[in-house]
């Protein structure tokens, strides 16, 4: 068994697990932050974009100006922004047979996988990770060709250059398999090859591998897997939360006495706490608004927005802004806003049981209704006309590069009143912010990431009691920040197996048992004896049929009946002997017993001899020989077949039959 | 021998008061709970005391399962849950544990503040009884103890309405509860995967019945509606609140629309409203076609469709009223029935079954005057029309379910005695599976013969596979000789080697030697050089080996060669084998008489 790990990124994995002659990709993120080497895509022209400088080197020997522009001392390329997608060359994609999705945030490299690569797998996930990963394709392909650039820098990318460039941009990796983002085709012909499952459905893969989705609960339909055979379990746990926010909760007890855990998606923000966090969000933004100010905040379209609307819902009316609007601008914000009102069944408790009254779960449905929440597919439209200030804008793409966010940072960045407040942790803020300094516009940094801290996760780990431990080597150490933070990293017993781009891990297993079923009739068939107390043994002889991985005994068929014999004897090929070989004998033969059995069979003349390692017995009027050992009997009998078969099975008396 | 024992409460060769007892494996199962809408006494409920003389059932029962939230599926839950009283589990899907209070709640009132009955049970019981619902996900495999498991598939025939699967060990049971098979305007089809259980209960409400075309069926219902109302008349359209009903609107609704008719169209309870909600929330049950459009248009949000007040069933004009309940035997559409039987301008169309002993039954087998309550009679002249619109597989839809699921036994249920006959003729015929129709309190028992699952040692197997191939070969059959290890609960196979070794044997030998003499005028090295070609030339398949030290071996069996001093010429070969080898011994022994 083998993990092939082609994405080192621990909260965006893509890991390919070879596991009885099935190979079984888990997940397969996305690692966008490739995108904040760029320049932003603005919808609308902006003046300062196009009048930024380009790059040429000190000396004048290399000119880039085409391609690389400079802002307040950081150099971005001027193209369509690009994504770092998993490793295609450590092996060949195209052998995969399925892949397992746990969550919408870890799907978003499927059209890179599952097109273009001879991939003709299933992709197993569960319908709200399916439709809402759909939605965030589809905005990702929109923000993308709502504004097309004409041209795509490659020359940055040759090595002999790129050593040569500043900043972060030298020390970019793997820049040649960087991409462009994927079209709505590829997106359609990726997702339709999706198998929806629910939580707790075991799917059979080949017969050989059982594979089955938990509730993970970090989002609408998140799961963690459970991958086993009769006598192998593996978990694979991948963005998990043990927080009361709107998805199911985690299903911990069925992650028990796993052989192996890959363990990924932990918090990527291990000293801030999501309550606190979200304190903080709703302080400044009040605080701005009240000032006059506007509050944008960059966020995907599906996710924590969820329950920031609802906490702001709470909050509004307590803090008597009841009549500041709210915003929520994207191509999908409607659909969003629908879709997470349909999943009752992927919801907590409490959410589940307003759809019995029947009420909507999520209280978004009644900020819609008294319009103090409008959503908008993007800035054109209505809601340039019908937009008033000060208000608050969500809107994406959390990278600031592309998305109706660009607009809104070009909008409101040069006044100090306005606040920009960041809870996605999947960016670093500054980079984020960095084409768009200088900068007026405050900053709040109030990530709020809900996945397992390493508390929590050393606590589920001694709750479950996995053998083995697999992860992404950064969880191995303490932050790079905060070096002496020894408990923001995983300390176990055995230390955990760590991984990085490109690793290609053996898992500690050892296969010694595989399922086989014995046909009713050959199980009647069979006798057992007991050989010590509570343990009994039978010989089993009988036709093995190994279909689809399913392995079934059968009674060996009885010869065919010898035709009666007809006047006309034919010479018919006889059937090919299926002779029954003899047991194994264990056991010893006890020499007075014996003696009494002979005895009791006419044998009564024998002379009894003690050797070094038992007795030879001189049966004088047949003139046999039996040496009888602790471990060993050796009949020497000369042609008496009749005589040599009696004493045979006297001896068998005492022994015990394997 | 192990057996599957099924025992219907209600719905043995009846529609109504579905209630199926199934012993599986040690478990017993209760597979729906419901009432009888024929009946006012005490035959409207299954017969509990069947279960226990005295008391409650919780430690008779291991579950319960109900498949969708008709009251001829759920009606009696409260009663035997809060009046019989059970404690365990009840399983049902999301959206029937949603529905089905209100239904019962609604049954309550008809029956308890409408007709005055007492002994009946309360508002108090039918949420206690809820609390102890646990809900169901579409293909979940819930564990409703170490043994028993339940899956539920999607059934189609209303929202919600699920097929479950009872597997403990490797015995299995599907209960289809009603099912469709062919997809309508909201909801999908009915799908099972291939599960070959050993009993497949489904119920045959349309046994015999082949109906045509779904669009032929519509548009026949179409023009009677826009004939009477085109003619000034009314029409009645009986059904439950719940399930056909958003069938119809959704189809008035769309014809309304395109023919821009302006006749009103009612809908006769308060649940209309609340109905569409849950339709709204739970529209990931509905089928494909709505699901992907509900973000532009929600084909629940009605134009045309009002809801009903009492007061209009007087109006003059002709108008469309949907009222509750389906099969006329109580309730608004009751009422308005009477008001509108007399005129023979008015219509009144029965989209679904009908149970016996209803008003809707009496009139569909053509009665034109009906007994009513307190002596007086009602002449029936309004046009009566029948219109198959429930959502039941029909007998193809039964077959096709069959060949779904691949089952080794069929049990009917939910359906009339004499269709029921019809369609088990035909099933065993087709399939050569044996079909069971047992009656209300008579038990059906199966005889299942599950397969032994044992733990193979993976070296015994792969040893196997590698010599006698995946399949056994006809033309070279192969034995497979194993040692079957019973410890504790635990089968393990392994070979007879291991389990010497597992078991802290040691192995006995049991060797057998016997002594040839012959003439032969060679060295003792000469003849054994001869035997040798000589065993070569005759055993070909087998491995012979001449050793150095001067002896012979084939297989396990050792050959020497000796000879005293005095007669040189007279050879002693002793042969020795051991016991694993006796049986061809004896052949080669013969072999070597030369």
């Amino acid at each position: 068994m083998k993990l092939y790990c082609l994405s080192g990124h621990p909260t965006l994995p893509c890991n390919v697990l070879k596991f009885k002659s099935t190979t079984i990709m888990l997940d397969c993120g996305l690692d966008t932050t490739a995108a904040l080497y760029f320049l932003p895509l603005p919808l609308v022209h902006s003046p300062r974009l196009s009048k930024l400088p380009g790059w040429v080197s000190k000396d004048g020997a290399v000119n880039l100006e085409k391609e690389l522009k400079e802002c307040s001392g950081r150099v971005f390329v001027d193209s369509q922004p690009e994504f770092c997608l998993p490793e295609k060359e450590l092996l060949d994609l195209s052998t995969i047979d399925v892949i397992l999705i746990s969550n919408y945030h870890c799907m978003m490299a499927l059209p890179y996988i599952t097109e273009h690569t001879g991939f003709t797998g299933t992709v197993y996930a569960t319908e709200p990770t399916l439709q809402i990963g759909r939605l965030l394709m589809e905005e990702l392909v929109t923000f993308m060709e709502r504004v097309p650039k004409a041209q795509a820098a490659t020359c940055w990318k040759n090595k002999e250059i790129q050593r040569l460039l500043p900043g972060p941009l030298k020390d970019a990796v793997d820049v040649w398999s960087w991409r462009k983002c994927y079209s709505v085709q590829e997106v359609n012909s990726a997702l339709s090859k999706v198998q929806l499952v629910g939580y707790s459905q075991k799917v059979e893969l080949f017969g050989a591998v059982q594979v089955t989705p938990l509730s993970s609960g970090y989002s609408l339909g998140s799961s963690n897997w459970i991958i086993q055979s009769h006598y192998e379990k593996v978990s694979y746990v991948s963005g998990s939360s043990l927080l009361t926010t709107h998805p199911q909760p985690m299903e911990q007890s069925s992650l028990k006495n796993s052989d192996v855990l890959i363990l990924t998606g932990l918090t990527q923000i291990p000293t801030a706490n999501p309550d606190g966090m979200l304190g903080e969000f709703c302080s400044n933004l009040a605080m701005t608004i009240r000032a006059g100010g506007n509050v944008l905040v960059p966020c995907y379209s599906s996710g924590v927005i969820y329950d920031l609307l609802e906490c702001l819902y709470q909050f509004m009316d307590s803090a008597n802004l009841g009549s500041t609007p709210f915003y929520f601008i994207s191509p999908v914000a409607n659909s969003s806003l629908e879709f997470s009102q349909i999943f009752a069944e992927w919801l907590c408790q409490n959410k589940q049981s307003k759809v019995y009254l029947p009420e909507p779960p999520f209280p978004h449905a009644e900020l819609i209704q008294t319009n103090k929440l409008k959503h908008y597919p993007s800035i054109h439209g209505d809601f340039s006309s019908e937009f008033r200030q000060p208000c608050v804008v969500f809107t994406g793409h959390p990278s600031l590069r592309f998305g109706d966010v660009v607009h809104f940072m070009e909008l409101w960045g040069k006044s100090s009143l306005n606040t920009i407040i960041f809870t996605e942790p999947d960016f670093s803020y500054l980079d984020a912010l960095a084409p768009y300094q200088p900068l007026a516009m405050k900053c709040v940094y109030c990530p709020i990431d809900t996945r397992l801290n390493f508390h929590q996760v050393s606590k589920l780990l001694k709750d479950i009691q996995p053998l083995h431990v697999v992860c992404p080597e950064p969880y191995t150490q303490p932050p790079p920040a905060q070096p002496h933070r020894s408990d923001l990293m995983l300390e176990l017993q055995p230390p955990p197996m760590a991984y990085r781009r490109c690793s290609v891990l053996g898992l500690p297993f050892r296969r010694r048992y595989e399922r086989i079923h014995l046909l009713p009739e050959l199980a009647r068939s069979l006798v057992p004896s007991e050989i010590k107390a509570g343990v009994s043994v039978a010989t089993v002889s009988a036709v093995l049929q190994s279909k689809d991985n399913k392995h079934v005994l059968q009674p060996v068929p009885k010869p065919a009946p010898v035709p009666p014999s007809k006047k006309r004897k034919r010479v018919t090929e006889e059937p090919p002997e299926v002779l029954n070989p003899k047991p194994l004998l264990s056991g010893a033969v006890p020499l007075e017993p014996f003696l009494a059995m002979l005895h009791k069979n006419g044998i009564t003349e024998v002379k009894v001899e003690e050797t070094a390692d038992g007795h030879i017995l001189h049966l004088q009027t047949e003139d046999v020989l039996i040496q009888l050992e602790e471990d060993a009997t050796h009949i020497i009998c000369d042609n008496n077949e009749p005589l040599r078969t009696a004493l045979r099975d006297l001896v068998l008396r005492f022994l015990q039959k394997l | 021998m192990p057996d599957i024992k099924v025992t219907p409460l209600g719905a043995g060769q009846d529609v109504g008061r579905s209630c199926i007892l199934v012993s599986i494996g040690g478990k017993n199962i209760m597979l729906d709970c419901g009432m009888h809408m024929g009946y006012n006494d005490d035959r409207r409920f299954p017969d509990f005391s069947y279960i226990t003389q005295n008391g409650r059932l919780t430690e008779f029962l291991d579950c319960v399962i109900i498949s969708h939230f008709h009251l001829d599926h759920c009606g009696a839950l409260p009663y035997m849950s809060e009046m019989v009283g059970y404690d365990g589990p009840i399983y049902m899907t999301h959206p029937t544990k949603a529905i089905c209070p209100i239904l019962l709640e609604d049954f309550r009132k008809i029956t308890v503040d409408k007709k005055g009955e007492t002994n009946f049970f309360t508002s108090q019981m039918i949420k206690d009884c809820m609390k102890k619902v646990v809900p169901l996900n579409l293909h979940q495999t819930v564990q409703v103890d170490e043994e028993l498991e339940i899956k539920a598939y999607y059934a189609g025939h209303v929202l919600g309405a699920a097929m479950v699967q009872i597997k403990v060990g490797s015995e299995s049971v599907v209960y289809t509860g009603d099912y469709n098979m062919t997809p309508d305007r909201h909801l999908g089809a009915a799908w099972i995967d291939k599960c070959r259980p050993d009993l497949l209960i489904s119920e045959s409400t349309y046994a015999t019945t082949i109906r045509d075309s779904k669009r032929c069926r519509e548009r026949d219902f179409l023009k009677k509606v826009h004939e009477t109302v085109e003619r000034g008349g009314k029409v009645l359209i009986p059904v439950f609140a719940l399930g056909r009903a958003q069938e119809l609107c959704i189809l008035l609704e769309t014809f309304w629309e395109r023919m821009n008719l302006k006749a009103p169209i009612y809908f006769s309870t308060g649940l209309t409203e609340k109905a569409n909600h849950y339709y709204k929330l739970f529209i990931t049950w509905t089928n494909q076609k709505i699901r992907k459009t509900f973000v532009q248009r929600n084909m629940f949000e009605f134009k045309h469709i009002k809801a009903f007040d009492r007061s209009y069933a007087d109006n003059p004009g002709p108008m469309v009223v949907f009222a509750t309940p389906g099969m006329l035997h109580a309730g608004q559409s009751l009422l308005i029935f009477k008001k509108w039987a007399g005129n023979e301008k008015n219509m009144v169309i029965m989209p679904g079954y009908c149970v016996q002993g209803t008003v809707g039954h009496k009139i569909l087998n053509g009665q034109k005057k009906l007994e009513m309550e307190g002596r007086a009679t009602l002449d029936v002249k309004l046009q009566v029309e029948y219109m198959s619109f429930s959502a039941h597989a029909d007998a193809k839809g039964i077959m096709q379910l069959i060949r779904m699921a691949e089952p080794r036994n069929m049990l009917l249920v939910h359906g009339e005695a004499k269709k029921m006959e019809f369609l088990k003729d035909k099933i065993e015929q087709e399939f050569s599976i044996s079909c069971y129709m047992p009656a209300n309190g008579e038990t059906t028992s199966i005889v299942t013969n599950p397969s032994v699952p044992v733990d193979i040692s993976l070296n015994l197997l792969k040893r196997e596979m590698a010599l006698g191939g995946p399949l056994p070969d006809a033309k070279r059959p192969r034995t497979m000789h194993g040692t079957l290890i019973m410890k504790d609960n635990s089968l393990r196979l392994v070979s007879p080697e291991q389990a010497l070794k597992e078991l802290g044997l040691s192995e006995h030998q049991l060797r057998f030697t016997c002594r040839v003499q012959l003439h032969d005028p060679h060295s003792d090295n000469d003849t054994l050089g001869r035997i040798y070609t000589h065993l070569k030339s005759v055993l070909k398949t087998y491995s012979i080996q001449h050793v150095p030290d001067g002896t012979v071996i084939v297989e396990s069996i050792v050959i020497k060669v000796t000879s005293s001093a005095e007669e040189p010429n007279l050879k002693v070969i002793l042969l020795s084998w051991s016991y694993q080898t006796a049986d061809s011994t004896a052949t080669k022994k013969k072999k070597i008489q030369l």
